[in-house]
């Protein structure tokens, strides 16, 4: 009972099984690696894509490839990694499908084999009650679920290849209009190669009837997924949207470097909540996904809302802001942010708030958990512009450390130019306290529900933000990350 | 540090015989590089409540934690039985199921955990023990509900985080709540009542009298006499310097009013021969 046994305990219950690390045997439709004009021509003619959007592709990857040369890769994230070389990627591959797949009668049995491993049942007698989802396997999606059904509110949801034959003129007009194919690095790079995600789009009024949520999953070795998502909100629409993704054990690492980009019109609603499980590599560090990404939403309207509720406990290496550009007068943004680092894992991980309208509003949560050998950063601006009068923000950055030998940091930028702003900032640094270990030990709890409630508890103020479905599989989650490989 | 051999004289309790629930035998603790406790013998039968006083630092509160696990302190020496078994193998929450509870001189705040997920955490971990079913959530806060009455505590402090943002008597009071819930075999209370306005301290105290039962024993720990006017002990242990001085009825909380504690340092001497 004396401390060196306690940090073996903290050792073991950190110790994690990563349970969705399979493979699943079905035959690729692949590129050869590498990256040049000819690997971008073929996704898009795969695609049979429209000339303007190959030609967007181009700009993107010609810029892609001067940064490359020019070393522009960012480093100014508290994460380490070897240098990639983006000509040794694969940049798409996808199941090989049948003839045109219409309905779930002809996708591959081994596909909706593997989600429903992943406790994601696509065929329609399983289907989860009130959640549409979309099912993206490697670069394409492979069905989405409860179609019709949305479509009878005029709701549109579909995977982003299916949008772009579809609904061109939609695509055309918001695609890049939020992240900018030349905004970053990686977001550069995914809209030079981005091959497949999801979209949605909610007409005037509509108050979308159930959760739309996609599936991401990667499974090829050696290849980088680039899907992009675009969800658009017409004026008064609302939609609570959700994603999650695994990928199975592998000893290289993958690249996942997606975009989102969503807009909210007058007084339109978008709740976008993530449950990242990413494979996050072995206890030594070796294997896992790369998660660069680059999330962003428009408060284009007056009194629009968006919130991005994250909960990240997957992935080696995260590099992440879902932001939110506040243009319109009276609109919010929120973040809500959980993100556990564990042995090797490294996580920069926050969120931009810019206010550009009048009274405007922005509210930061982030919760940070590091066990084992983890890194973790909060990285967070808040810009008030010059014509944001009487704009708030309120932001609150907890880290939580278990052990010793993990870290935490915290890296706020503000950046005011309107003197009638209010912006606060509050941060906490605290190590899980023996006191309170031994207090509910001393009640009874076992020492790994005492982690785990102390976890959760430290996590509930964010987790409340989830959908009902997903908030109990994100606890268990948590709880799950720091679990024995006991029991 | 080799330990020096403690006066016998010191030992203020007869060797353990088969009706004792706690036996404390030569029991050595540092916390730190403190050697804290330095040789106690203090034997418990079913029932009883022993009052532990004593100035400042003198190690009641370290022998409080011994009896619980807390991981810090370090037995040296000696040996505890509960219940006729070895106790001090055990870890914090296995002694906790089998019916030790420690009441906390300062109670620890755990944010965003509910006062009552804690609780019917802690009830069923008990229970399970025990061999008795899980409680759902509505008999466990019918049970609940009976005893926030004994301690006079708003049902809004269940839904509440664990001891956030609690008063100084919230908190006590809550701890009292646990044990009523938790139905222990031995019920250490740690300094109950240091910060509790007088009404606070009946409240606690009527909490704790109730509780009081034949197959039930308590150690209530206690710088002040003024508690004991309300939990009238049995037997009373006056710890100095890692040692119990002195033991008697409850007339010597009384005498100690009077006295003050001076006298320890004054007359060593009377500390032998204090055993009835």
């Amino acid at each position: 009972m004396e401390r060196s046994s306690e940090a073996k305990t903290l050792e073991k219950l950190t110790r994690r099984e990563y349970a969705y690390g399979f493979v699943t045997e079905i035959d690729e439709d692949r590129v050869p690696p590498g990256l040049d004009e000819g690997i971008v021509r073929l996704i898009s003619s795969k695609k049979q894509e429209p000339e303007w959007l190959l030609e967007w592709r181009l700009k993107a990857l010609r810029r892609f490839l001067e940064m490359v040369e020019s070393e522009k890769e960012p480093t100014w994230a508290q994460v380490r990694y070897p240098k990639i070389d983006y000509q040794k990627l694969v940049y798409y591959s996808a199941p090989k499908a049948r003839e045109k797949v219409s309905g779930l009668d002809e996708v591959d049995p081994e596909l909706l084999r593997t989600y429903e491993k992943l406790g994601i049942p696509l065929v329609e007698q399983k289907r989860l009650a009130g959640v549409a989802v979309d099912a993206v396997f490697d670069s394409v999606s492979v069905a989405t679920t409860f179609k019709e059904e949305l479509e009878k509110q005029g709701v549109v949801f579909c995977s982003f290849s299916e949008a772009v034959q579809r609904l061109p003129g939609l695509v055309k007009e918001y695609l890049g209009s939020v992240v900018p194919y030349s905004d970053n690095f990686f977001a550069c790079l995914n809209s030079a190669v981005f091959s497949d995600g999801s979209f949605a789009y909610i007409p005037k009024g509509v108050r979308c009837p159930m959760e739309l949520s996609t599936y991401f999953r990667i499974n090829a070795a050696g290849t980088g997924q680039f899907e992009r998502t675009l969800i658009v909100a017409d004026e008064g629409a609302y939609v609570s949207y959700l994603e999650g993704c695994t990928a199975p054990m592998r000893d290289e690492n993958q690249l996942h470097a997606a975009v989102v980009e969503l807009v909210a019109l007058d007084d339109a609603q978008i709740k976008y909540s993530t449950v990242q499980n990413w494979y996050p590599g072995d206890a030594n560090g070796v294997g896992g996904v790369y998660n660069f990404v680059t999330k962003r939403g428009a408060c284009r309207g007056r009194r629009s809302k968006i919130s991005w509720t994250q909960v990240e406990t997957g992935s080696a290496i995260t590099w992440k802001y879902p932001s939110c550009i506040l243009q319109g007068d009276d609109s919010v943004g929120e973040f809500y942010s959980v993100a556990m680092t564990n042995h090797r894992q490294q996580a920069d991980t926050g969120t931009k708030m810019i206010h550009l309208g009048r009274n405007t509003r922005s509210t930061i949560v982030s919760k940070g958990i590091s066990a084992g050998h983890g890194q973790q950063s909060y990285r967070g601006l808040v810009r008030i512009g010059p014509k944001a009068s009487g704009a708030r923000n309120h932001s609150r950055c907890d880290s939580l450390l278990l052990g010793d030998e993990c870290g935490a940091h915290t890296f706020p930028y503000l950046e005011v130019k309107n003197a009638s702003a209010t912006v606060e900032h509050e941060a906490t640094t605290s190590k899980i306290g023996e006191d309170q270990l031994f207090y509910l030990r001393q009640r009874g709890i076992s020492e790994e529900d005492a982690v785990s409630m102390i976890v959760n508890g430290f996590c509930k103020q964010v987790l409340r933000e989830l959908p009902m479905e997903f908030a109990v599989e994100a606890q268990n989650l948590l709880g799950l990350s720091l679990e024995g490989s006991v029991g | 540090m080799s330990a020096r051999k403690p006066p016998e004289a010191a030992r203020s309790e007869p060797q353990a015989s088969g009706g004792n629930m706690l036996e404390i035998e030569d029991l050595w603790a540092r916390a730190g590089d403190a050697e804290i406790l330095r040789g106690i013998d203090l034997a418990i039968r079913p029932g009883e409540v022993h009052a532990l006083m004593g100035p400042n630092g003198s190690g009641k509160s370290t022998l409080a934690h011994v009896l619980a696990g807390r991981p810090d302190v370090e037995v040296t020496r000696g040996a505890v039985r509960f219940q006729g078994r070895d106790l001090l193998g055990l870890a914090p929450e296995e002694r906790a199921r089998q019916g030790i509870f420690l009441a906390f001189q300062y109670p620890v705040e755990i944010p965003g955990v509910t006062n009552s997920y804690f609780l019917k955490a802690a009830l069923n971990a008990v229970r399970k023990q025990r061999g008795e079913p899980e409680l759902d959530a509505i008999d466990f806060l019918a049970i609940v509900r009976r005893i926030l009455e004994l301690v006079k505590m708003d049902e809004k402090l269940l839904h509440r985080a664990v001891n956030e943002g609690f008063s100084g008597g919230e908190k006590k009071r809550n701890e009292v709540l646990q044990m009523a819930v938790l139905e222990p075999r031995l019920a250490i209370l740690d300094e109950t009542d240091s910060g509790l306005d007088i009404d606070a301290l009946r409240i606690v105290a009527d909490g704790v009298n109730a509780l009081r039962a034949p197959d039930r024993a308590m150690l209530v720990i206690t710088h002040y006499q003024r508690l004991l006017d309300y939990i009238v002990p049995d037997r009373v242990h006056v710890l100095a310097d890692g040692r119990i001085a002195r033991s008697g009825g409850a007339e010597l909380a009384r005498a100690l009013e009077k006295e003050g504690y001076g006298w320890l340092a004054k007359e060593p001497g009377l500390a032998t021969g204090a055993a009835p």
